[in-house]
Formats: C-alpha cells, sequence, structure tokens
C-alpha cells in the first residue's frame, strides 16, 4: 500500500463531515428558502442532523430524545402554526428584508465568539470512565432529582407558564 | 452469541484482514439491514394477504382463492400490478415534499425492525434505550403524513394531514406511557433486557411465561388501544375511511407511491404488535426457548402473528368512531388513566414492603384501570345505543323520555 500525503480520515469523521454537511444545508435552506414550509422542513433536517451528531459522540439518549422533542414535537408545532397562517402557506414570500444585513453580522459574530470559545476551553476527556449507557441514563435521572432538581423544576414551571401565556393571548377577547 | 459477532467472526475467519474492522462491521450491518429489510417487503405481502382472509371470513365471503395455494399470490400480482402503474405527479403539487413523504414514511416504519428482538441473539442492535427510539419513530410518521398533505397541494389532503397528525400526536402519549410500565418495573430499556425480564423459572427449566401482561393487564390494554390508533386501524381508521375520504392524505399518490403508504400502514400495525409482544407478551420467551434456541423466533413470529390476526377480527367486527369521540377518548380517558397508573406504580414500586405484596398492589391499580376503561367504554355505547334509537322515534315523543311503545300486531 503506497503512503499517502495526508492520514486517511477514520469512519468517525467521515460520518461526522456527511452530517455536518447535511445540517448547513438545512440551515440553509431554513434561513434561504421562499417558501416557508420548506424553511420548516429544512429545520427538520438541520434537527436530525444535530441528533446524528450526538449519536456519533455515542450519547444515544440525548440523540434520541433529541428526536423525539424537536424533530416530533416542536417541528410539528412549528408546521402547524405555519400551516394555519393564511397567506403564508401557498406562495413565495421573500426572506429578505431591511434587517438581513444586521442579522449576518449577528450571526457571524456569534459565530466567531463560540469558535473563540469552543477551541480554547479544555474540554475535559472522559475516556472511559463513562460506562454503558444505562449508567448514563440512571445517572442522568438521579442527577435531575437531587443536585439540579431546582433548574429543573424551573424549566417546567417556564414551560407552564409559556403555556398558560399562549393561551391568555390566543383566548376571544369579548 | 449475538448474530453480528457471528457474522465478524466468518468474516476474519474468510480472511479479512484485522486492520479493516470498520469495513468488516459496515458489511456485517449492511447485510443485516438489507436482509430485515427486504423481509419486510415480503413480509407486507403476507400481511395483506392475512388481513384479506381474516376480514372475508367475518364477512362470510371466501376471500382471495385463485391465484397459488390458498389465493397466497393475489398480493403479490396486486403489488406488480401497482408497480407498472402509470406514475402521476399533480402539475402544483410541492414536488421536494412530495416525493419524499412516501419514503419518509416506510422509513419510519422500517426502522424499528433495528431494535425488535426476534430471538435470543437475533436482535439488529441491543440499544441501551430501544424503547424510547421506537417512540422517537413515531415522530417520522407525523412529519411524512404533514409532508404528503401539504405536498399534495389539495385542500382535502391538507385537511386530512391535519387530522393524522393530531390523531397520531394525541394517542402517542397514552402509548408511551403505558410503554413505560415495564421500564419502570425492571428499570432497563432495552428490548433484549425486557424479554429477559419475562422468563419464569420453574427449577432450573425456564417456562417463560413471566409476561409482563400478567402483571400489567392495564398498561397492556392502554397499550393496545392507542396502538390501534397509531397503526390508524379499525375502530380509529377514520384517517383512511375508504369509504368516505377516499383515505385522506394520500389522496393525490398513485401507483408505487400510494402502495408505498399502503405497505407503511400494514407493517406499522405488525411492528406494533410486535411491541405489544415484546414488552408484555414475553417476545421470543417460551416454554423450553432457552434451550432450543430456534424456537425463540418461532414463539416471537406465532404471538405476533397472532396479535395481528386479532387486530384484523377487531377491523372486520367494529363500527368506526367519529374525530369527536377518538380525540375525548385519548384525551379524557386514555391519558388520566394511563398518568394515575404510572404513578401509583412509582409509588407502589418504592413502597418499603416485600415484593410480592408490591407487585400485587400494582397488579390491583392494574385492574382497576382496566375495570376503569371497559366500565366507561360500556356505558358509552350504552347510551350512544339510546341515543341512536332516539332518532329513529317519532318527533312527537323526542324529549318526552318515553321509550318507544312497541306494537304488539306484529
Amino acid at each position: 500500500m503506497p503512503e499517502l500525503p495526508f492520514p486517511l480520515p477514520s469512519v468517525q469523521q467521515v460520518i461526522f463531515v456527511l452530517i455536518a454537511g447535511l445540517m448547513i444545508l438545512g440551515a440553509l435552506t431554513v434561513v434561504l428558502a421562499r417558501n416557508l414550509f420548506h424553511s420548516a422542513l429544512g429545520l427538520v433536517a438541520a434537527f436530525f442532523g444535530a441528533a446524528g451528531l450526538y449519536l456519533v459522540a455515542e450519547a444515544e439518549f440525548i440523540g434520541v430524545s433529541q428526536v423525539l422533542v424537536y424533530v416530533g414535537a416542536i417541528s410539528t408545532l412549528i408546521t402547524f402554526a405555519i400551516m394555519l397562517t393564511r397567506g403564508m402557506m401557498f406562495g413565495a414570500t421573500s426572506p429578505r428584508n431591511r434587517q438581513s444585513g444586521t442579522a449576518a453580522m449577528i450571526t457571524l459574530l456569534a459565530f466567531v465568539v463560540l469558535w473563540a470559545l469552543v477551541s480554547t476551553i479544555p474540554w475535559p476527556q472522559a475516556g472511559e470512565a463513562i460506562g454503558d449507557g444505562e449508567a448514563i441514563i440512571a445517572g442522568l435521572g438521579r442527577a435531575f432529582v437531587n443536585e439540579y432538581v431546582v433548574p429543573f423544576q424551573l424549566l417546567a414551571m417556564l414551560l407552564l407558564v409559556a403555556l398558560a401565556g399562549a393561551i391568555v393571548l390566543a383566548r376571544d377577547r369579548k | 452469541m449475538n448474530w453480528s459477532d457471528t457474522l465478524i467472526q466468518l468474516q476474519y475467519d474468510l480472511g479479512a484482514p484485522q486492520e479493516l474492522s470498520w469495513l468488516v462491521e459496515g458489511i456485517t450491518f449492511f447485510v443485516g439491514a438489507f436482509v430485515l429489510a427486504n423481509a419486510a417487503l415480503v413480509l407486507a405481502l403476507l400481511l395483506i394477504w392475512i388481513t384479506r382472509k381474516v376480514v372475508s371470513r367475518i364477512q362470510d365471503r371466501i376471500g382471495p382463492n385463485r391465484l397459488g395455494p390458498f389465493g397466497l399470490f393475489q398480493t403479490v400480482a396486486d403489488a406488480v400490478k401497482l408497480l407498472s402503474k402509470e406514475d402521476i405527479k399533480p402539475t402544483t403539487a410541492d414536488t421536494p415534499s412530495y416525493l419524499l413523504a412516501p419514503v419518509l414514511s416506510v422509513m419510519g416504519v422500517l426502522m424499528a425492525l433495528a431494535v425488535l428482538p426476534i430471538g435470543a441473539g437475533l436482535i439488529g442492535t441491543d440499544l441501551n434505550i430501544g424503547v424510547l427510539y421506537l417512540v422517537a419513530l413515531g415522530s417520522l410518521g407525523i412529519m411524512a403524513a404533514l409532508m404528503a398533505g401539504w405536498g399534495s397541494n389539495n385542500k382535502y389532503a391538507l385537511l386530512a394531514g391535519f387530522r393524522v397528525v393530531a390523531q397520531l400526536l394525541s394517542y402517542e402519549i397514552p402509548m408511551v406511557l403505558a410503554m413505560l410500565a415495564p421500564v419502570l418495573l425492571i428499570g432497563t430499556m432495552s428490548m433484549q433486557g425486557l424479554v429477559q425480564a419475562q422468563s419464569f423459572f420453574l427449577g432450573p427449566v425456564n417456562l417463560g411465561v413471566g409476561w409482563f401482561v400478567f402483571l400489567l393487564p392495564g398498561a397492556f390494554l392502554i397499550y393496545f388501544i392507542a396502538a390501534l390508533a397509531e397503526a390508524e386501524q379499525t375502530p380509529f381508521d377514520l384517517l383512511e375511511a375508504e369509504s368516505e375520504l377516499i383515505a385522506g392524505f394520500h389522496i393525490e399518490y398513485s401507483g408505487m407511491k400510494f402502495a408505498m403508504f399502503f405497505l407503511a400502514q400494514f407493517l406499522n400495525s405488525f411492528f406494533l404488535g410486535a411491541i405489544a409482544v415484546t414488552l408484555f407478551l414475553g417476545g421470543w420467551q417460551g416454554p423450553f426457548a432457552g434451550q432450543i434456541p430456534l424456537l425463540g423466533p418461532i414463539y416471537f413470529l406465532a404471538k405476533t402473528f397472532l396479535v395481528y390476526v386479532v387486530i384484523q377480527w377487531i377491523k372486520g367486527t367494529f363500527p368506526r368512531v367519529r374525530i369527536d369521540q377518538m380525540m375525548g377518548f385519548a384525551w379524557k380517558v386514555l391519558v388520566p388513566l394511563v398518568l394515575a397508573l404510572i404513578l401509583a406504580q412509582m409509588v407502589i414500586l418504592k413502597l418499603p414492603l416485600p415484593l410480592w405484596i408490591n407487585y400485587l398492589l400494582v397488579l390491583a391499580a392494574n385492574l382497576a384501570v382496566v375495570a376503569t376503561v371497559l366500565n366507561i367504554m360500556g356505558n358509552y355505547f350504552q347510551s350512544e345505543q339510546i341515543r341512536s334509537k332516539r332518532a329513529f322515534e317519532p318527533k312527537s315523543l323526542i324529549g318526552t323520555m318515553q321509550p318507544v311503545q312497541s306494537s304488539s300486531g306484529d
């Protein structure tokens, strides 16, 4: 076998690049599609890509939860909202408006900040200490009722408030 | 010994180099996925034949009996006919979602095969979150229905798509919570772990009849009802309603694309039955399944086909419910009951009592749920019967609460 000028990518790397490509495509569809429903579908593709990335990182629980929550619930909700909005469902709407430039700049800034953060933080290497998935789920559950019980309950509270607020806003006022 | 380990070992024995382990594993899983997916397609032909036979027997007909033994090849001929039909696409359809919807619909169903334990070592991959994986797959079917309904650019298809999503989302909640009952009982989400927990040892011999349905009949009943709705089977087949809606969200699909929706529906009812078998009816467990591994797949398939025949039996005998009855039943009956059941089970299992008393209490809670569901359904059907009889009373009697006087002359 002749020596290659660069090291062969591992399987994980190839899969990562494929999934990342899918996510970027999906994200671009969300921003650039002229049809809102296509944007929603692009969002679903991006969510799927995120789930795939979790699977590549061997975090099956989070990956599957991602599909369950984002693809199953949130995307359906968004699609419903788009479909029930008159005039948005059919026909093209331009994705551009006067704030496109500002939005692009802020997005770029956010990307740079995130990139700088991710590349400078010394991430802890878990290695073999994680154990099998069963232990992870059990540990996650235990953390939710011990260490993180207050944030967890606060999040639930937030969702409840948002739900009640949406109902109050949407109520038919006489 | 897992099938994948066997296959990997076989490839190494045939001379595959050790450093290409990723390729060897890739080939192994490709072979497994290929065989399973194609077996599922052939299985669908058999399922359609079973449906036709069972329903026609209930309706006092014979069913397909001309082509092949017992008319077995009738569905093959139908499949060939569907394959060779003209592929029509509405000119105003939204191409990407119109074309992707049937693919996504079949994909969501076929992916369930990856975690179904067919035998002792026969499982695609024994994920430690197998149950959660199955739950997550349901969302693919919902997306497919939405895309088909919207992509067809037909307002009837779109409305039917909304109805599909409403039904699938409503019944997903009781189904998922009912699936949680066996998971809570033994504390694992791995499908093989759940099946292995349903063994029953009489001395050293595993009789394999420690099925969770004996301990959790309430959860099983709720799962079964919700699975009927998820599979769009009678009495919850108002989404399809062949005689009125002409199959709702896939009204604009023809030929092979229509066949794919059809395939997804039949396979979905089979796989939901297979999940019921795995979670509640012992999976591949059965008498002497531990001693003779070949018995495992036989038990599994026999049970699953039995559940499938029961579903078709229901299809042949039950009337269809209305959409308000369907939604009301999910949100007012099934969801509160299953929430109460899960809560009760969690509290009971944490009580500091001997294990058998805990189990007895769980069984009592489940029996209470079964009694409540049957009672509510009985009362409802009774009142509906009275109401529908009233509809044929003379106008003068309406509101007087008087039963119709039966004329004694004839």
